[in-house]
């Protein structure tokens, strides 16, 4: 058991550990309404679309997470001006902004020189660099994320489900749909310290689709997804020790063989009960 | 919020005045001006691109007016609390979605609820009532993807009567669904029509819309007959609002437009 608490002596092993922690349940847990909304796209986009912020805050001498923040909050606002309006497609509203934003945030990046190692830390993560100010900004901020998610639980069921009962129910519609890109937004910058901006997307979509194939309920899709996305951190932080690799890709790696293990054996909707001829006589033992 | 008393207290009147709605140069709609009292039992028939859907929407407050009036109680729909309950057409629902029949059924009553409140014990009363008229109280446990097109249908109707709306709009409840589901809808609108619902059907078979209703509307953008069913199903005002979809064999009128795609016009 000694390989277990090994790493943990470390301080800076023990915040990483707390930060991908939260970051992965956090993640898996929006990423349920990313997966079932369709928005992969979308969560993609916004993780690239902070760069300018970053950019921005280094040059002012800022708070790079708040910068990130900022600008996470308005693309996301800006993706659902443009695209409710009616003129243009909700992907292609994504397409453009997205790259706008990844445009401004390279050619302020290309103009400091000095940026290189700090590029890399948002691009890729840097899990061991998380310091104790870091990790109350990430609590803080994921409790804040998954309050508003557990109090919202029906009107955010209503309009993902159905938005047209939602629009007759007069639930305000457009209001919960932008508070839901603004939910997006944070946790993407919260996940920025631990996968980084490239590997966002993953988190948000993987652990939820895997869960997604265990159950056919919001709730426990959502718990289910957030053990998965729990453990691909606690799995993927031991893995990135010991064999000396990335930490958000050990993450993103472990999160994937969850999600493949469910994609084939998950029970009755898993790919080998359709290869196997045995699966009739399993539908027939159910009531 | 309205007291949730089972049935209206106030009867449904409403009325389009004027009212056109889609895009300039491509009316969903075009200037139609109509009055269904309250209580009524209508049916709403047309081609395929006649503008039914379109008025429903319109009439919950989903799209808005480009010139004239949608009003409820002569008040602008979509301003009415539980007044107006719609059941859209199949296709537009994503049925993967992972939640179960009385979920859906429950969604229903959250106008009542608000925000952050969970459903009463009274709620899960009345969804699972509602779910017992249309059959469907042994399923409510099931995910709503594992039911037949016909079963998905009957949970949104009952959804529909866990709202305990004044104005019931459906939209298609017919097309594509099995006999039981068919039966279990018309006696549905007997039973609201009796209870002093307004309730109104698009529909395209036209027996039906003669046969079980009071009133029918006949639409191709613009209003082309309303009335009861005799005075709307005339030669004339059918083949003015089918066109090209229409059949006549004898005495008996074919609308080939079930399907959705134009096909088949060799007798023509």
């Amino acid at each position: 058991m000694q390989w277990l608490t090994d790493p943990l002596q470390f301080a800076f092993m023990q915040r990483g550990l707390l930060a991908a922690l939260m970051v992965g349940t956090l993640c898996s847990i929006v990423g349920c309404y990313v997966v079932l909304r369709s928005m992969a796209f979308l969560g993609d986009a916004l993780a690239h679309a902070i760069l300018p912020g970053v950019a921005i805050a280094y040059l002012l001498n800022g708070n790079l997470l708040a910068g990130a923040l900022i600008a996470a909050v308005a693309v996301s606002l800006l993706i659902g001006f443009f695209s409710q309006q009616g003129t243009i497609k909700e992907d292609t509203a994504i397409g453009i902004l997205f790259a706008a934003a990844l445009a401004l945030g390279v050619a302020l990046i290309s103009s400091i020189r000095t940026f290189a190692v700090d590029l890399s830390h948002i691009l890729f993560g840097n899990l061991l660099g998380v310091s104790p100010s870091d990790l109350i900004f990430t609590a803080v901020l994921s409790a804040a994320v998954l309050l508003t998610i557990l109090l919202l639980y029906r009107p955010f069921l209503v309009i993902s489900f159905d938005p047209v009962l939602a629009a007759t129910l007069h639930l305000p519609v457009t209001l919960l749909r932008n508070l839901m890109l603004v939910l997006l937004g944070v946790t993407i910058v919260i996940s920025m310290q631990t996968v980084g901006v490239g590997l966002v997307a993953a988190m948000l979509v993987t652990p939820a689709a895997a869960a997604y194939l265990f159950t056919r309920r919001l709730s426990t899709m959502m718990i289910l997804s957030a053990c998965f996305g729990a453990l691909s951190s606690l799995g993927g932080l031991y893995i990135s020790y010991y064999a000396n690799i990335a930490s958000g890709s050990a993450i993103v790696l472990v999160a994937t063989v969850i999600f493949l293990v469910g994609f084939f054996f998950a029970p009755r909707r898993g790919l080998i009960w359709r290869w196997l001829p045995s699966t009739s006589v399993v539908r027939q033992s159910k009531p | 919020m309205t007291k949730n008393t089972s049935l209206p207290a106030t009867p449904a009147h409403l009325a389009l005045v004027n009212a056109s709605a889609g895009y300039p140069g491509h009316p969903a709609i075009h200037d139609i001006s109509i009055e269904i009292p309250c209580g009524a039992l209508v049916a709403v028939v047309g081609p395929n691109g006649a503008g039914k859907s379109t008025l429903f929407k319109l009439l919950v407050g989903l799209l808005p007016l480009r010139s004239g009036q949608a009003l409820i109680h002569g008040l602008p729909a979509g301003s009415h609390q539980d007044c107006v309950a719609y059941v859209p057409q199949r296709e537009e629902v994503d049925w993967r979605f992972p939640v179960n029949v009385l979920d859906v059924v429950l969604m229903g009553r959250y106008g009542r609820l608000g925000w952050l409140k969970a459903p009463t014990p009274e709620d899960r009363q009345v969804a699972l009532e509602a779910l017992r008229q249309m059959d469907m109280a042994q399923l409510a446990g099931r995910p709503i993807g594992d039911l037949s097109g016909g079963q998905q249908q009957r949970v949104f109707l009952a959804r529909a009567l866990a709202q305990q709306p004044h104005i019931l709009l459906l939209d298609e409840p017919f097309t594509g669904v099995d006999i039981t589901t068919q039966e279990v809808t018309l006696r549905l609108l007997a039973d609201l029509h009796q209870k002093g619902v307004t309730v109104m059907v698009s529909t395209h078979d036209l027996k039906m819309a003669s046969q079980y209703f009071e009133t029918v509307i006949m639409l191709n953008k613009r209003l082309i007959a309303y009335g009861p069913p005799e005075k709307v199903f005339t030669p004339d005002l059918v083949s003015q609002a089918f066109q090209g979809h229409l059949l006549m064999l004898d005495n008996s009128v074919v609308v080939d437009d079930c399907c959705g795609h134009d096909h088949i016009h060799e007798e023509e």
